[in-house]
């Protein structure tokens, strides 16, 4: 496994990103320069402690954050320079998971994945739920892949944590994703759904060939799941490599310290 | 010992300004009082004639029932279709005065036009649709529109400002444009509590519109005016139990609209 290096040509990726600076606060970027080129296929983990711009990286990939410099090559496009519908429609193609699931509470199962079709139909055919039959049909078929066949009918809050994110991922699948993002999807969750959503996320990705990014704050798990690890540290990119390469020292110039680890 | 005790800070340290408030707010009451022959023996002279208005008031006289109807259709028409106008209104400015979701130039013209409504009553608004489009029923519904606009439009607001924007991000992360995102992200976290403002707002609407009358608004108010002046106090008491009873069907109607529309209790709370 040779994933593609921080920084180099973006030919043949999927998703390459290149000088990305975020500031919130002016002088103050939580993003310095992250320069990274994703593989059409394979799970990414991105570590690091918090708050060292793992959400926001993840997040000015589909713009729910701006970028204030650099550039998101996807799809042919650079995402930081779209606005209105073309940005709708290059986000139709990026599915994303969220730490707290952030489900419709009081919409149903089935409104919440068919939700991740809104991007494809017009406002008033989704305001009376007049979604195409096929859409439909797939809505079902993707709960069952999730594992939650016969919940469609289900308030979205009735529905236990790991249950709600298999709800979020089956949303996330059901726009047709070139790419998935998942931020920090287990760290809401107990250990052993959170290796389920894991590979949950793992297998959908395989399944479609596209290459899922996800952020997380367990480096065991992110391990045992990502054919590549990003480690980040003060809103730069401190290591890029397989989970082989993770060493002590690699740990500890991400995380600071080294009591922690021993 | 004793000395240790005295350097520490008092526990219920004394609010100096609040203390001077009171005493300024008793003062003024006192003063306020004073000007107005606000007294026991002018309250004591009054109770007499209280008790002879009182007395002519009974029995109530509803010879004249065909008037009372056609005044209490009237307050009731006025009332469903202000409510129906202001609720239709109120939706969209109150979505474009909801801060978290509207950019300031949209946001606050909508907060104006809202504030506007809200400043009169809603018979000086009345008054001024009278002078505008002449006597009749128009009027007070178009000031019953008014105050719905201002009453659910505020509320309306201040319900979406106050939503999860973690459903909204999450909705806005799949593509869709800006209509489905109101209906998939944003109404179905406020909608009970729209249905809730509004039909309180009809509740309100209908004891208004028996009012709204005396300003020559059209409804029930105006028999009520007329009647007063005439000192045919009989009929003034049956005109009030009728109002009376009208208030309360409206507001057994009011809970079962509630009760249809919410769905709080619909298959949540099951687990968890």
């Amino acid at each position: 496994m040779t994933p593609a290096q921080g920084g180099g040509a973006a030919d043949g990726a999927a998703l390459a990103i290149r000088g990305l600076r975020k500031e919130y606060v002016r002088g103050k970027p939580v993003l310095r320069n992250i320069n990274l080129a994703f593989a059409p296929q394979g799970l990414s983990a991105v570590i690091g402690p918090s708050g060292t711009g793992k959400s926001t990286l993840v997040r000015c990939i589909n713009r729910l954050v701006e970028p204030t410099a650099g550039e998101v090559l996807f799809l042919g496009r650079d995402l930081a320079r779209l606005s209105g519908r073309d940005l709708r429609q290059a986000r139709r193609r990026i599915g994303m998971v969220f730490q707290e699931f952030n489900l419709v509470e009081r919409l149903s199962v089935m409104e919440n994945v068919l939700s991740g079709r809104l991007g494809y139909l017009a406002p008033w055919k989704a305001w009376l739920r007049r979604f195409p039959p096929e859409d439909v049909a797939r809505a079902f078929e993707t709960l069952e892949a999730v594992g939650l066949g016969g919940f469609a009918n289900q308030r979205a809050d009735s529905l236990s944590g790991g249950q709600r994110q298999r709800v979020g991922i089956a949303r996330a699948l059901m726009q047709g994703p070139q790419l998935l993002l998942a931020d920090e999807p287990t760290s809401s969750l107990d250990p052993r759904t959170s290796v389920e959503i894991m590979e949950l996320l793992r297998s959908m990705g395989e399944a479609r060939s596209i290459p899922v990014i996800v952020n997380m704050h367990d480096v065991e798990l992110a391990r045992r799941f990502a054919n590549r690890i990003i480690g980040m540290s003060d809103g730069l990119v401190v290591y890029d490599g397989n989970s082989s390469g993770l060493s002590d020292d690699v740990l500890k110039s991400i995380y600071g310290g080294e009591d922690w680890l021993a | 010992m004793a000395a240790k005790t005295g350097l520490r800070e008092a526990p219920f340290p004394p609010n100096w300004a609040a203390r001077f408030g009171w005493i300024v707010l008793a003062a003024y009451v006192l003063y306020a009082a004073s000007t107005m022959e606000f007294t026991w023996a002018r309250f004591v002279s009054g109770l007499d004639n209280g008790a002879r208005f009182l007395d002519k008031m009974f029995p109530p006289d509803f010879a004249r029932w065909e008037l009372l109807r056609k005044g209490l259709l009237e307050s009731l028409e006025m009332a469903a279709l202000a409510s129906f106008l202001g609720i239709l209104l109120s939706l969209p400015i109150g979505l474009a005065a909801a801060r978290n979701l509207m950019p300031a130039w949209a946001s606050w013209p909508a907060r104006a036009l809202i504030a506007l409504c809200r400043s009169f009553h809603p018979v000086i608004v009345a008054i001024l649709f009278v002078k505008a489009v002449g006597f009749g029923p128009l009027a007070g519904i178009l000031a019953l529109t008014v105050a719905s606009v201002g009453f659910i439009g505020k509320l309306f607001a201040e319900a979406i400002e106050e939503i999860s924007l973690k459903q909204v991000e999450a909705v806005r992360a799949t593509g869709a444009p800006f209509m489905s995102l109101i209906h998939f992200g944003v109404m179905p976290q406020v909608l009970s509590r729209f249905i809730g403002f509004a039909t309180y707002q009809l509740d309100s609407n209908l004891r208004n519109s028996t009012m709204v009358g005396i300003v020559g608004a059209g409804g029930i108010g105006g028999t009520l005016f007329a009647a007063f002046q005439r000192f045919d106090y009989d009929f003034v008491a049956a005109i009030l139990i009728s109002i009376i009873a009208l208030i309360m069907i409206g507001e057994v109607l009011a809970v079962r609209v509630r009760k249809v529309f919410s769905s709080d209790t619909r298959e949540s709370g099951e687990e968890d």
